[in-house]
């Protein structure tokens, strides 16, 4: 229990995917002008995180890892089809995203309203590819990697409001004409990660 | 011969020039941000992922561009994720296999190539229209676009950080008996938003309409 928590904290703070591996900036800085955009983008990369990491963690562990065939036939034992990682997380990705729209739209239509924009956009946000291969590297067990998915989506979400919060009151100040935007953004962002650096070390 | 029949005229060159300064995919377009962030703590880490994300942009242009006639738009996406992918899995395996010390420090991000905004948006916003030789040009275009910010940010922080450049020492840092204090803030995750953030303001300041109003 205290490894899920401590892994739970430490994907959420200390290795937050936006502010210290810089996942997802594209999403991340394009879509936090509004607290509201932000929260019903940061919540659906919660929801599809914690779909698409144990998914994978599955297929890596059943279709892919060497010696996963075997039940197949003996001879297949040896069988590593660990370089094809990135096209089967990829798939999964697009496929669940696909599928967690249409049943939204189908089950919880005031859902869809907010989210339905941004999920197919998060079929090529890094976060969510990111995880998956975090999660290969590090080589989570199906618990570990549903509490990375929850920890790292939450983290995500987390900076992503944040950031919007920061930036609907950054309208009122008044900054150099090179850096209106895209550049006082960055040096937003650039603060907050200092922010969360406090984080480093903390171990539960 | 004229510029639209010749292989390499007027039209092919600003296909490539364009994207590496007017049309920056990282100061202007914004495409590409992540991994240019996270890669740059160390000069030959950047060079590396400026080369694999050159080569998998101009060749995924390519393909895409050859099969955009016969791609029913309601699959592209997919197409174009597969193509991208394969081409990420070479990349990958080419690194394991001959550069493995840095295969091993870019970790992820190798396999982060596939989501990487520019080559999604070279394939989706450029090559679905264009024919695949200029395709191929500009992609090669925005690859240099984005390698040349990757290394300016690199030298930036590796000279600052370390006193060093491709691991050679250049400044003699105070701990190994020399004159310069290292200022470890540049080896960290913020310093590559405030060096971007300083990056894209001169650009700005140089091309004032690429200001943005608000």
């Amino acid at each position: 229990m205290e490894l899920y928590l401590n892994l739970f904290i430490k994907s959420m703070f200390l290795e937050n995917m936006a502010l210290a591996f810089f996942l997802g900036m594209c999403s991340f800085l394009a879509c936090s002008k509004k607290v509201e955009t932000a929260l019903g983008l940061g919540v659906a990369v919660v929801f599809v995180q914690v779909l698409t990491v144990p998914l994978n963690q599955l297929i890596l562990h059943h279709l892919l890892a060497e010696g996963a065939l075997s039940w197949i036939s003996p001879s297949l034992a040896k069988v590593d089809l660990g370089f094809l990682a990135f096209i089967l997380f990829i798939g999964t990705i697009a496929a669940a995203t696909q599928i967690v729209e249409m049943a939204v739209e189908r089950f919880a239509p005031a859902l869809y309203t907010t989210l339905g924009v941004f999920l197919p956009l998060i079929a090529v946000n890094c976060v969510i590819l990111a995880g998956s291969l975090f999660m290969q590297q590090r080589d989570y067990t199906l618990g570990e990697s549903v509490v990375y998915g929850v920890g790292s989506g939450l983290g995500w979400a987390i900076a992503i409001v944040a950031m919007a919060a920061v930036r609907e009151k950054l309208v009122y100040s008044n900054v150099p004409d090179g850096l209106k935007g895209l550049g006082i953004t960055f040096i937003t962002a650039g603060l907050m990660s200092v922010a969360f650096m406090m984080f480093s070390g903390i171990q539960l | 011969m004229s510029a639209s029949t010749s292989v390499f005229g007027r039209h092919e060159k600003s296909a490539l020039v364009t994207p590496v300064f007017a049309n920056n995919p990282i100061g202007v377009q914004v495409l590409g941000i992540c991994s240019a962030l996270a890669v740059t703590t160390r000069l030959d880490k950047a060079l590396v992922m400026a080369v694999g994300v050159t080569l998998v942009t101009a060749f995924a242009n390519l393909a895409v561009s050859m099969v955009r006639n016969y791609t029913p738009s309601s699959i592209r996406i997919i197409v174009q994720l597969a193509i991208i992918a394969s081409l990420v899995i070479v990349v990958d395996q080419v690194l394991k296999a001959f550069l493995f010390e840095i295969s091993l420090e870019l970790s992820v991000f190798v396999g982060l190539i596939i989501t990487n905004c520019i080559v999604m948006g070279r394939a989706e916003g450029y090559a679905m229209q264009n024919p695949p030789w200029i395709s191929f040009l500009d992609g090669i275009g925005n690859g240099l676009g984005y390698g040349l910010v990757l290394i300016v940010v690199a030298v930036a922080r590796e000279l600052l950080g370390a006193g060093k450049l491709l691991g050679y020492t250049i400044l003699p840092t105070i701990p190994d008996g020399g004159w310069y204090e290292p200022n470890g803030l540049m080896l960290l995750a913020p310093s590559a938003l405030f060096l971007v953030a300083l990056f894209i303001w001169a650009l700005r300041q140089w091309k004032p309409d690429l200001q943005e109003e608000d």
